[in-house]
């Protein structure tokens, strides 16, 4: 056993915080305010080699492993959430399964503009009637004249407003079950393929989403992603990097709550001492320290198991529900901590408060991890 | 990072995980009905070789660092070595023979350690006081050096091995005037002239181990007998005690975590209510996954808390995390345990039943989790101003 970061996580470590905290933390309040996509971050991001962390330096990567990643995240979430879900959208969900299923000509054409943020890249499987039970995907692409006719509308889709490739999970096979689901990339400009209106949301604000909608938009063949039939695999797949990414996401807003935490507790006084001094105040902030602790070694368990290419589904499940359900209570607690401030927007507290709660949400709900978790527990 | 265990260390837990099902396992239930110590147990566990695991050879022990340590006391734990017992060992082992072993000097470990290592002689540890718990610096009991001897006096409470110890490292006051400074650390045997058992003490849980207080009456103690300088015995509990205790006395309810939780999904996948096994539906299945996450998390706390003593790299805020976490999972795991087997749960004969009274020692014992939260926020927080954190 080896707890120790390598030398380059440990130094990209310090040098991607530095860069947060210096180029991405100071818009973040803007960003939140303004519900815009950070472009500008984006282009930041491209700079250092964030967006294509992982993926090799033949498509413009840094050739980084799932830990590097999970740190990066970390520390992208800690200074912006809205930026570091956007980012995990765009590199992870739409760069891995191109990377892990693409054509030689597909990875060409897509990684290295995804790396260098030319493309910004999303990915579409929920949709109105459908979340975490893919395969009651109803979006159906026909085969026609050599080519694909999606018809479908999907739902909740991260950077959809301004995204220039979608991964598209779509039934190709209405009777085929999870067997009918195919994985489509699709270009911003087809024809037939739209961007809904901009979704108001609860929190990260600052990632934008949206629906996308299909009405006999034509796609090539040489678009399809893997095998025909072959999709729901790729969903999958993609869902449990992105968890991954997700449950790194939920440990940095935890980190800056309990940062916060710690700055306010120690300056603000009350009845002759810093609030600090009394259990009810530094007990919270000691559990957020256990818990963010202890969610940080299952966020590298489960990088460490995937990058080994062990078994690995319920750990990345376990990961995500710990880090999303703990980040919850430390951003609930980083308010109570603070007061009457923590519920002002003047304090970053507020915000981490409503950008936590994407957590148990995305990638799966908490309850569906449970199911996951459960399924794996009980295999004979 | 690499969370890989060795070959080696995989086949030592699964050995003694096999070792515990098959020899201690079958006898624990008699023991804990009648909830007394169950000395056949310890005598197998000697054989094996348990009681001296991280003592270097020489001193009869296997040289096992802390990770595999931690690792034979979870297999063992895993297979069926009640947490009563393993509180015994790890009050004999790790809280007795450990300060002796890296503090003591070369006739103190020569006399005691290998009487440890092959669990002749049982040890114990004695810091807590009617009066003092987690409060070590406000212990009583004083030691007055007189000549060649040292005259202890006063009382220690709730001392695990108490009544059947034959060694015990004994904290008391040399210097009332140098507070954390002014506290020393005594290797006492049973048999000192002045030295007493108190009654055994009846408890909720853990009962398989005995308690008891320790009584010193102008108890006459060999000046050679001090372990470390005077003025050491702070440093005695906090740097060889605690992070040990919260790294492998842990692990022991880890083992027992597992044992628990496969007991449970035995329990839901045979037991049939509406017509299907009570695993089918989602609220037994989500208590079953809490309770999987509560066994990963905590190994991932506590192994990295062995790393690190392993490494030489100080662990006491880790330590703190750990013991604090476990034992709050624990209880949890615990009640759901109890939840899941129903009616069934709340009856003696089944093992559920000792893990809910037994886990509440989690909580209590080896500093409270109000101590704990207390360690970490004051490693945490910096409420001096201008000071550094």
């Amino acid at each position: 056993m080896d707890f120790r970061f390598t030398p380059e996580q440990e130094s990209f470590q310090k040098s991607f915080r530095n860069f947060c905290e210096k180029e991405i933390a100071p818009n973040a309040a803007r960003v939140d305010r303004e519900e815009i996509f950070g472009h500008d971050n984006f282009k930041k991001l491209a700079d250092v080699g964030f967006l294509g962390v992982n993926l090799p330096a033949e498509y413009g990567g840094s050739g980084a492993d799932i830990i590097t990643y999970a740190i990066g995240v970390e520390e992208l979430s800690a200074a912006c959430a809205s930026t570091a879900l956007a980012a995990n959208a765009s590199c992870s969900l739409c760069g891995m399964p191109i990377l892990d299923y693409g054509t030689e000509g597909q990875k060409n054409k897509y990684l290295t503009k995804l790396a260098s943020g030319e493309l910004i890249g999303c990915f579409a499987l929920t949709e109105p009637g459908c979340g975490s039970d893919a395969a009651a995907v109803k979006t159906f692409a026909e085969k026609k004249n050599g080519g694909y006719v999606l018809n479908g509308a999907k739902m909740f889709i991260t950077n959809g407003p301004v995204a220039d490739v979608a991964i598209v999970i779509a039934r190709t096979d209405r009777g085929g079950g999870n067997k009918g689901i195919s994985t489509f990339i699709v270009e911003k400009g087809t024809p037939g393929f739209a961007a809904g209106k901009k979704l108001q949301k609860l929190g990260v604000r600052g990632s934008t989403t949206s629906e996308l909608i299909f009405e006999n938009c034509e796609i090539p063949s040489e678009n399809l992603l893997g095998e025909e039939g072959g999709g729901f695999a790729i969903a999958m797949e993609s869902l449990e990097c992105a968890r991954i990414g997700m449950a790194a996401f939920c440990v940095g807003i935890a980190r800056a709550c309990m940062e916060d935490s710690i700055a306010y507790a120690e300056t603000r006084t009350a009845f002759g001492k810093p609030i600090g001094a009394f259990q009810e105040v530094n007990h919270k902030i000691a559990n957020m320290r256990m818990n963010i602790e202890t969610a940080r070694n299952l966020v590298y368990y489960a990088a460490w198991l995937k990058q080994e290419g062990k078994p690995s589904r319920a750990e990345i499940s376990i990961a995500k529900l710990f880090s999303s359900e703990i980040a919850t209570k430390c951003a609930n607690d980083a308010v109570q901590v603070h007061g009457g401030y923590g519920y002002s927007a003047e304090y970053r507290v507020e915000r981490l408060y409503r950008d936590v709660k994407i957590g148990e949400i995305g990638e799966g709900t908490s309850e569906v991890q449970r199911m996951i978790i459960a399924r794996e527990l009980l295999k004979d | 990072m690499d969370f890989a265990l060795t070959e080696e260390q995989t086949a030592f837990r699964k050995s003694c995980f096999n070792f515990a099902r098959n020899e201690i396992y079958p006898m624990m239930e008699e023991y804990e009905l009648k909830g007394e110590f169950c000395l056949p147990a310890w005598k197998k566990m000697a054989e094996f070789g348990m009681m001296g695991l991280p003592f270097p050879p020489e001193y009869g022990g296997s040289g096992a660092d802390v990770l595999t340590t931690l690792i034979g006391i979870e297999g063992l734990a895993h297979g069926g070595a009640d947490a009563g017992t393993c509180l015994s060992w790890g009050a004999h082992t790790i809280l007795c023979g450990v300060p002796i072993w890296l503090l003591g000097t070369e006739g103190q470990k020569e006399k005691y350690l290998p009487n440890i290592a092959s669990g002749e002689w049982i040890g114990g540890f004695a810091l807590t006081e009617p009066n003092a718990g987690s409060d070590a610096a406000s212990v009583q009991t004083t030691a007055v050096k007189k000549g060649d001897k040292y005259i202890l006096n006063g009382t220690k409470m709730f001392i695990t091995n108490g009544p059947i110890g034959k060694v015990f490292v004994v904290i008391a006051v040399t210097d009332k005037s140098a507070g954390h400074f002014g506290i020393s650390a005594f290797i006492v045997e049973n048999g000192f002239p002045g030295f007493s058992v108190g009654k055994e003490l009846n408890k909720m849980g853990n009962r398989t181990s005995t308690t008891s207080e320790l009584i010193f009456d102008n108890c006459e103690v060999p000046a050679e007998n001090l372990l470390g300088p005077e003025g050491y015995g702070f440093i005695t509990v906090g740097k060889t005690i605690l992070e040990w205790e919260r790294s492998c006395l842990l692990a022991a309810g880890l083992g027992g975590l597992q044992a628990g939780l496969e007991l449970c999904i035995k329990y839901a996948k045979e037991r049939r209510q509406f017509g299907r096994p009570i695993a089918e539906f989602q609220a037994i299945q989500h208590k079953l996954v809490d309770m999987k996450i509560a066994i990963e998390a905590s190994r991932l706390l506590i192994y990295k808390v062995a790393w690190m003593k392993d490494n030489d790299i100080p662990a006491m805020m880790e330590a703190s995390i750990a013991k604090l976490f476990i034992s709050e999972v624990g209880m949890r795991s615990a009640e759901d345990a109890v939840q899941i087997h129903g009616g069934y749960g709340y009856m003696k004969e089944y093992p559920v039943e000792h893990g809910f009274r037994n886990a509440k020692l989690g909580t209590i014992g080896g500093g409270t989790s109000e101590i704990q939260r207390n360690i970490i926020s004051r490693l945490t927080l910096n409420l001096k101003k201008g000071g550094a954190r």
